[in-house]
């Protein structure tokens, strides 16, 4: 047997014909509606889940589970959209909307459950976390499952895969982040890191929460022409491993920061949590003081997200220090730095995809494959920050306290390129924008 | 540091430099921060926008600097070239040694360099050659035998791709500079910089455009812009160029037949379309016809065909001119977008007609609910019911063809203007609507003028013609008192009294509307009556306006208005919208009658010979980055003697899967127990 491919079991091909007896019924069923661009995407979808199937177990009953969820819920629908509001199970667990809140206190539970694991040092606590994490990662994919149907319920036309706006990819940030996070704390053994990596997804579910109540954001609406094109479906999802990955690599640098042995001067810790407070306070002050000010709500989003920058450097200081800290948590901080590589690594590898995917897109939508618009920019600017991080890693051999800072600095530009783009510049990509 | 490096030479040293680490990373960051001037700035404005935002000081060191068009700036394009040259002298650097190692099994090492690999082991049999190679050929890896006296060492290797990686990925950013090269703008640029081409500045018609500015066909790259109307055709395109913009001529002629503009249910746009014929310039016929889609171009002799915007391409309008004065009315035949002069009032006047737009989907608000509960809980209960459904109920309304105009007064002080055709219906009554602006940035502020049985705004401008002659107002203050004192609401003595009151109110409504009678309220009334006076005023008017109405219907000869509730609102929205024309500018109003839609369509059209080589590169580097990442160099080594059998294993990264996999092969093939040996790091 080749090492290549490692045995294979009754489950692995179980698994694989289960896949492929739902590409082709699949494929009966719609291949009429179908160009030849989506029937090779449903091709490349089938080998792909058959793929991550072979590749890390989990998979297996994770496809097949969400599947039959979100298969239950079409059947309940009965192809009706205002059953939604009447039937049981729909209303309560398995309508996309409902599926979402799920997942959204599933992954705070999960992030309070993985602390008290990490402070108690309680095993137990943080395999109920690891559980919880997994129960929300099946009701992320569930929902987005059930809500591409509920789009065509809405109407033939205006049917779509959900990764069209600004609150539908951030449940794909949530749900892709949640399981490359899954595969690393499997493959290290190391739960502890989800007290880590949970915070990021949880500010990503306050934001879906905040952006569902105070916009109504979660309402499907049609796409515009631009968007109309099967590059959506491999463009969108690339660039979300890439951010979540990136994402999953900053929040370990932090850890590492925590974890890494480091003496501090009495006096410089006390600056440091002086500076700190300091930067809290006077980001409170400008925050509070700018939104009693800002007549206009969409100035005051904008408003929102400087002052969230101004927190998180006063989270960062508080970081600084702390180093050192937690050391007892993870005797061997070298592995969450293998982790954060091995993310920044995979991160890079489908961001670059997900460019040139985008910049392939961009010449069959906008007549050029580069037009230097701000989110192409952009993309460049992560793509050549992950670049530098990576030679410095691989050629000059660095390794430990400048990464991990800089995988957190990384964090924040990748996060801009994501939103703040969106945000605060004007350009060609202005799907996503608050 | 040592001599030998004091004298190297300066090729030498250059060399050192740019094909080093430290310089490929400078520049990456370079180009990074570089990149975020353009994101920040707006690229490619007209430059007035740039002197207006940030003054004629900061301009004049801005426009030299390139940072209006930072992206084909020379000095951007100096940083990419180093960018370029230090990764193809990296690339020329490490060739050599990553083809040796491509190529190479190392199967010259010594027992002792192999002792000093971290793993590795040893036992004192001596395993048979062939069980190693059978053993090597099973895992997949590919080896080479050397035989020195009685030892044999068998070197290994597997995934030697992970060290091509490194070149396709070096090359990919060479490969895609080139590609964008081709496709850049460079060429221009240097005969700009010779003075052999300029832009056009001025807003001439294409064919005076000298050939300073005009760029042949055969031109290898352009990406430009056309805007056709329907049924016309063009061959240039233009490329902005800073300040002015140069004309590319087309190696065939574009004509546009029709243009479709689907929408959803709710406004939004669905589909763009353009139905084109490609036409030969010689001879005029059609080389080939199709439609150009968002998103699906059309691609015509190496030159791609986009829909990029569409708008009014001059539609033919029919207007009804209302003059307010008079009441008299006249057609006027015009089109969109042009100019027309008029004379109103004796008084020189220039229409600007603007776009039409014949299908306005508005959000209209919710439909107000009866109960506005202000409980918290119930307000929670909506959000979460909201939440709950991905659908919710609009209030979206067709508001039908709409045109916008400006009319301009002979000061060269405009007014703007939108108004719809089809009339705007609510409980049960339907208005002509009318919006007006005095500033661009403004909002419009409508006017609603009720429409009468005929759907026509006659009765309301005969109404209003009444209402401001003061010659009738008398008559209608006696009506109105008579009325009054007939009701019983006055006495007989008062009447006169009441009709002179009557009068006041309506020559003061003549003057300026409700404005004006709340002016002479707070210059005539003390404070604290004025709040019932105000309402005896309005009571007094509402009154009189019916009778406005019969002497305005008795003018013209026409039969009474029945006083029932429609035409009671109808009075009411009459005499809201007569206050609200005092302010409206025009001394006409152009209803909109019909029209004759011609639609337009803007196409860009590129021509890129670097796409493919940019994919290629795209390609490469994708493999690239795979390779380095995802592919494990693994090499084994299995020497045998005398001694007994040594296996070690090294890889381009110590991973704990090396430990497995080390740990895997000892037991395989020497038998044994894996010892517990971490890695030294």
């Amino acid at each position: 047997m080749n090492a290549l491919t490692p045995a294979r079991n009754w489950a692995d091909y179980g698994y694989a014909a289960l896949i492929v007896l739902a590409g082709c019924l699949t494929w009966q069923l719609y291949h009429g509606y179908l160009d030849y661009y989506e029937q090779g995407i449903l091709l490349g979808s089938a080998a792909g889940l058959i793929w991550l199937g072979w590749f890390w177990k989990p998979m297996r009953w994770y496809f097949p589970l969400t599947a039959l969820l979100a298969l239950a819920a079409i059947g309940l629908y009965q192809g009706e959209l205002a059953r939604g509001q009447s039937a049981f199970w729909l209303k309560y667990i398995l309508s996309s909307q409902s599926a979402v809140m799920w997942m959204c206190v599933l992954f705070f539970l999960a992030m309070f459950v993985y602390w008290l694991g990490l402070f108690k040092r309680s095993a137990t606590a943080l395999r109920v976390a690891t559980g919880l994490t997994w129960a929300a990662a099946v009701m992320a994919m569930t929902s987005k499952l059930v809500r591409w149907y509920e789009s065509y319920l809405i109407g033939a036309d205006i049917g779509h895969i959900p990764v069209s706006n600004l609150y539908e990819v951030f449940i794909l940030f949530c749900l892709i982040t949640a399981l490359m996070y899954l595969y690393y704390e499997a493959k290290f053994q190391a739960r502890s890191m989800g007290a880590f990596v949970l915070p990021i997804i949880c500010a990503a579910v306050a934001f879906i929460i905040w952006y569902t109540f105070d916009r109504q954001a979660h309402e499907i609406q049609p796409l515009i022409p631009a968007l109309q094109s099967w590059w959506m479906k491999i463009h969108v999802p690339a660039n979300f491993v890439g951010y979540g990955a990136f994402a999953i690599a900053a929040m370990l640098g932090i850890a590492w920061l925590l974890a890494s042995p480091k003496a501090i001067q009495p006096a410089t810790r006390k600056g440091l949590l002086l500076g700190s407070l300091a930067v809290f306070a006077l980001t409170l002050l400008a925050h509070l003081n700018a939104a009693s000010l800002a007549s206009d709500p969409n100035n005051l989003t904008g408003v929102g997200f400087a002052a969230k920058f101004g927190y998180s450097i006063a989270g960062l200081l508080l970081v600084a220090a702390n180093r050192g800290r937690l050391q007892h948590v993870f005797p061997k901080p070298d592995m969450l730095e293998e982790v954060s590589y091995q993310a920044i690594a995979v991160g890079f590898l489908f961001f670059t995809i997900a460019t040139v995917l985008g910049a392939m897109w961009a010449a069959d939508a906008w007549g050029g494959y580069w037009s230097w618009d701000p989110k192409e920019t952009w993309a460049l600017i992560v793509w050549l920050n992950y670049a530098t991080w990576l030679h410095i890693r691989l050629v000059k051999g660095w390794r430990g306290e400048v990464l991990a800072w800089w995988s957190v600095v990384g964090l924040f530009i990748t996060t801009f390129a994501f939103i703040g783009v969106n945000m605060f510049l004007s350009g060609l990509h202005s799907y996503g924008g608050l | 540091m040592t001599q030998a490096s004091r004298h190297l030479p300066f090729r030498r040293a250059l060399f050192d430099l740019l094909s080093s680490m430290r310089f490929a990373i400078s520049l990456l960051t370079i180009l990074a921060i570089a990149s975020i001037i353009g994101t920040v700035l707006k690229q490619n404005e007209p430059y007035v926008n740039y002197r207006v935002e940030f003054g004629e000081f900061w301009f004049s060191i801005f426009q030299p600097l390139g940072l209006f068009d930072v992206y084909h700036a020379s000095w951007f394009l100096v940083i990419l070239t180093f960018l370029v040259v230090s990764t193809s002298l990296c690339i020329w650097r490490h060739w050599p040694g990553v083809v040796r190692d491509f190529k190479g099994y190392r199967e010259k090492a010594s027992l002792n360099s192999l002792r000093l690999i971290s793993h590795h082991a040893e036992q004192a049999k001596r395993l048979e050659t062939s069980a190693v190679e059978s053993y090597l050929q099973r895992e997949g890896y590919r080896y080479k035998i050397r035989h020195e006296g009685d030892t044999t060492l068998l070197a290994a290797k597997k995934g030697s791709w992970q060290k091509l990686g490194y070149l396709f990925a070096h090359l990919a950013i060479v490969v895609i500079c080139i590609g964008g090269l081709m496709d850049g703008n460079l060429p221009l640029k240097l005969l700009e910089t010779f003075g052999l081409k300029a832009p056009e500045v001025r807003d001439i018609p294409q064919s005076q455009i000298p050939a300073i500015s005009r760029l042949e066909s055969n031109n290898l790259s352009f990406r430009g812009n056309v805007t056709l109307s329907e049924g016309s055709s063009a061959s240039v395109v233009f490329l902005n160029a800073g300040n002015g913009y140069f004309v590319q001529e087309l190696p065939f002629a574009l004509k546009l037949k029709k243009f479709h503009i689907e929408h959803y249910s709710t406004g939004m746009p669905k589909l763009f379309a353009s139905d084109i014929d490609v036409l030969d310039l010689q001879s005029g016929k059609v080389i080939q016809s199709g439609t150009v889609k968002v998103n699906h171009p059309l691609i015509v002799d190496g030159v791609a065909i986009y829909q990029a915007s569409f708008g009014d391409g001059g539609s033919g309008l029919e207007f009804m001119q209302w003059d307010l004065a008079s009441g008299k009315t006249s057609p006027l035949n015009t089109r969109s977008q042009t100019n027309q002069a008029l004379t109103l009032a004796g008084r020189k006047y220039q229409l600007e007609v603007g776009d039409l737009r014949p299908f306005n989907i508005e959000d209209l608000g919710k439909p107000a609910e009866g109960s506005t509960s202000a409980v918290a809980v119930d307000k929670l209960q909506e959000r979460l019911a909201s939440a709950q459904a991905v659908t919710s109920s609009k209030n979206l309304r067709n508001l039908g063809p709409m045109v916008q105009f400006k009319l301009r007064d002979d000061t060269g002080q405009a007014v703007e203007y939108q108004n719809y055709m089809t009339p705007f219906f609510e409980n049960g009554a339907s208005y002509f609507v009318t919006g007006i602006r005095r500033e661009v940035s403004a909002p419009f502020s409508f006017v609603r003028i009720p429409l009468d049985s005929d759907n026509q705004i006659a009765s309301f401008i005969r109404l209003r013609q009444t209402l401001l002659d003061s010659s009738l107002h008398a008559e209608i203050a006696r009506r109105t008192a008579a009325k009054a004192q007939a009701g019983g609401g006055v006495s007989a003595q008062s009447q006169a009294q009441f009709a002179e009151v009557t009068q006041t109110v309506l020559s003061q409504f003549a003057q300026g509307g409700l404005p004006a009678i709340d002016r002479f309220l707070a210059e005539k009334v003390p404070d604290d009556k004025r709040q019932a006076v105000a309402q005896t005023y309005l009571k007094v008017l509402q009154g009189a306006v019916i009778d406005a109405m019969d002497v305005a219907t008795g003018r013209a000869g026409l039969p009474q208005l029945p006083m029932n509730e429609a035409n009671y609102r109808f009075l009411m929205d009459s005499l809201v919208a007569t206050s609200q024309l005092f302010d409206y500018g025009s001394p006409i109003i152009l209803q909109l009658n019909g029209f004759n839609e011609v639609k337009a369509s803007g196409f860009q059209l590129t021509r890129s010979p670097g796409k493919n080589v940019v994919y290629l590169g795209s390609l490469l580097l994708i493999l690239g980055v795979f390779c380095m990442f995802y592919i494990r160099e693994n090499r084994l080594w299995v020497h045998l003697s005398e001694q007994g059998t040594l296996l070690a294993m090294s890889s381009n990264r110590k991973t704990p899967d090396l430990d497995r996999e080390f740990a895997r092969h000892q037991q395989q093939l020497l038998g044994q127990k894996p010892t517990e040996q971490e890695s030294d790091a």
